[in-house]
């Protein structure tokens, strides 16, 4: 039942630029993995290659095994209808209000009727804490308002497959915990692979299953979140250094 | 020897360019004309799209028609005088407006309204990810977006046209038969009889040719911009492609305007 994600092989540059160098790697079906990794490394636009928003210059990107860089728009859209998606930039459709952004799927989609469509909305608004909102425009949200409103446009549809890019940057410390602790439980119910790209090191470890670090055109698996402190890979110390080494500061100079 | 080569592989390059914008516009129409079959059809937004492409221009096209008509009128007036046929108005003006003028003048307003507005929103949807968030929600923007832009301005188009035609000829007659003086028995009849079903035809013909060019540039550069090149980023692109969108399409207008008279008369 659960969706693996397989990249087998895969390079993808842009000009002279490599961004991903024969990436292998397996996203195992059911759990989560966290993508961490600096900042223009490449994170979302792994996310867009598994989306087939843009196509690798060379490799396979495999899901549930069917190469989705050999298939057609048609095919594609098909295996689209199981993922919950969340852009960095939340790309909200924003001449509509914040209610039909998240009702879109269920219209579109599922064609519900408008009673059952009204309902669900407002419990989607109201886990995500946007109870009053809904008649507002995208552009009168903040931008935390604005991640929560993608959240539950992306879990509507009772997605197999959830790509999250960076859904907390931006979000207070509560609202941040609110968010994992809502995505934890339904994890858990509903069970679908997820890929959370995630600069909320090490709080996002709690949620992890496995992390993948990336950095200079490759990833590194960890199979365990607590891994990552123990690699000898430079890169790797220095950009967990540099992360939590933040954190850690910042919580002893709270203190 | 070398600038010989840069120049031949730069004249390859941009042959080879056109020849795939082309083509991205060719499957562009095709899947917007598909659009329109997919189901469920979207009534609603049709309604809303006939409303803004159409209602708002209407009363634009109605200045713009009644001063065109007095103008025609006014010319054809000292005109026709010389040879002594001021009675023949009422067929020069609403023939120079049902053939060309109605059609041509009512999509030239249309494009400059609505044209650019769909290229300027399209081409927002695009880069800031819209389209991209469709696409991965599964939802076809064609049916959901561009297909009623479709139907709604070929819906509008011609029935602006008609209105641009009516209130021109009422123009024409304001200025020969009330201010000029034409016997307005004979401004009637001439229209009456040489105005043919075959002249309101072409006019049609001319005004769904034009509304499936608005719509075809106008979605069709807004929601391929990122795919156009030397058009800049971010605003500037938007900006850069609204005109391109308007200076192609006018240019499109007049020269299938003149084709289609051409091979009609
Ligand atoms: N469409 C594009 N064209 C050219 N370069 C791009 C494009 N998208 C991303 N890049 C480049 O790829 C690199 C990785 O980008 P991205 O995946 O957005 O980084 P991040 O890991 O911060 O999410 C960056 O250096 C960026 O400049
Ligand atoms: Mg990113």
């Amino acid at each position: 039942m659960s969706v693996e994600i397989e990249f087998v092989d895969v390079v993808k540059r842009f000009g002279s630029q490599t961004i991903l160098d024969h990436v292998n790697v397996k996203f195992t079906g059911g759990q989560t993995t966290v993508i961490a990794g600096g900042s223009g490394q490449g994170k979302s636009v792994s996310i867009k290659l598994i989306l087939g928003l843009m196509a690798p210059d060379s490799g396979h990107i495999l899901i549930d095994g069917v190469d989705i860089t050999k298939i057609s728009k048609k095919e594609l859209n098909e295996i689209r209808t199981r993922f919950g998606v969340l852009f960095q930039g939340v790309a909200l459709l924003d001449s509509i209000t914040v209610f039909d952004n998240v009702a879109l799927p269920l219209r579109e989609r599922l064609r519900l009727s408008e009673a059952e469509v009204k309902s669900r909305v407002e419990q989607a608004l109201a886990q995500y804490d946007l109870q009053g909102q809904g008649g507002k425009f995208p552009a009168q949200l903040s931008g935390g308002m604005k991640k929560r409103v993608g959240l539950a446009r992306a879990m509507m549809v009772e997605p197999l497959v959830v790509l999250f890019d960076e859904p907390t940057t931006g979000l207070d410390p509560q609202i941040t915990k609110d968010i994992y602790k809502l995505f934890f439980e339904t994890q858990r119910v509903y069970g679908f692979t997820s890929i959370i790209v995630s600069h909320d090191i090490p709080k996002v470890f709690n949620l992890a299953d496995r992390v993948v670090v990336l950095g200079q055109g490759k990833m590194s698996v960890f199979e365990q979140p607590e891994d990552i402190q123990h690699s000898t890979d430079p890169h790797i110390i220095q950009f967990v250094q540099e992360t939590m080494g933040q954190v850690y500061s910042s919580s002893y100079e709270l203190a | 020897m070398g600038v010989i080569v840069n120049g031949i592989t730069k004249l390859g390059q941009v042959t080879t360019y056109h020849v795939q914008d082309a083509g991205r516009m060719g499957q562009f129409l095709c899947a917007a004309i598909g659009g329109c079959f997919a189901r469920p059809f979207r009534f609603r937004e049709v309604v809303r799209q006939i409303r803004l492409i159409g209602m708002n221009s209407m009363p634009l096209i109605l200045f713009i028609g009644l001063f065109s008509g007095m103008v025609i009128g006014l010319q054809g007036y000292h005109a026709l005088r010389q040879v002594a046929s001021e009675g023949r108005l009422g067929v020069f003006v609403s023939l120079t407006l049902v053939r060309e003028l109605g059609p041509v003048f009512t999509a030239l307003m249309v494009t400059g309204r609505a044209g650019s507005a769909m290229c300027a929103e399209l081409g927002i949807m695009r880069i800031s990810e819209q389209f991209d968030a469709l696409d991965c929600m599964a939802i076809d923007p064609f049916r959901y977006l561009i297909s009623p832009k479709l139907i709604a301005t070929l819906i509008s188009i011609p029935i602006l046209t008609l209105m641009f035609d009516l209130i021109g000829i009422a123009g024409g007659y304001l200025s020969g038969v009330v201010l000029l003086g034409v016997n307005p028995g004979a401004f009637m009849t001439g229209i009456e009889q040489k105005v043919t079903d075959a002249d309101i035809y072409l006019g049609l013909y001319k005004s769904l040719a034009f509304a499936l060019l608005i719509v075809w540039v106008g979605t069709g550069r807004g929601y391929l911009l990122h795919k156009i090149q030397s058009v800049g980023f971010g605003a500037e692109a938007v900006s850069a492609v609204t005109t391109q969108c308007v200076v192609y399409t006018s240019i499109g207008i007049l020269v299938w305007n003149y084709l289609i008279t051409a091979v009609c008369l």
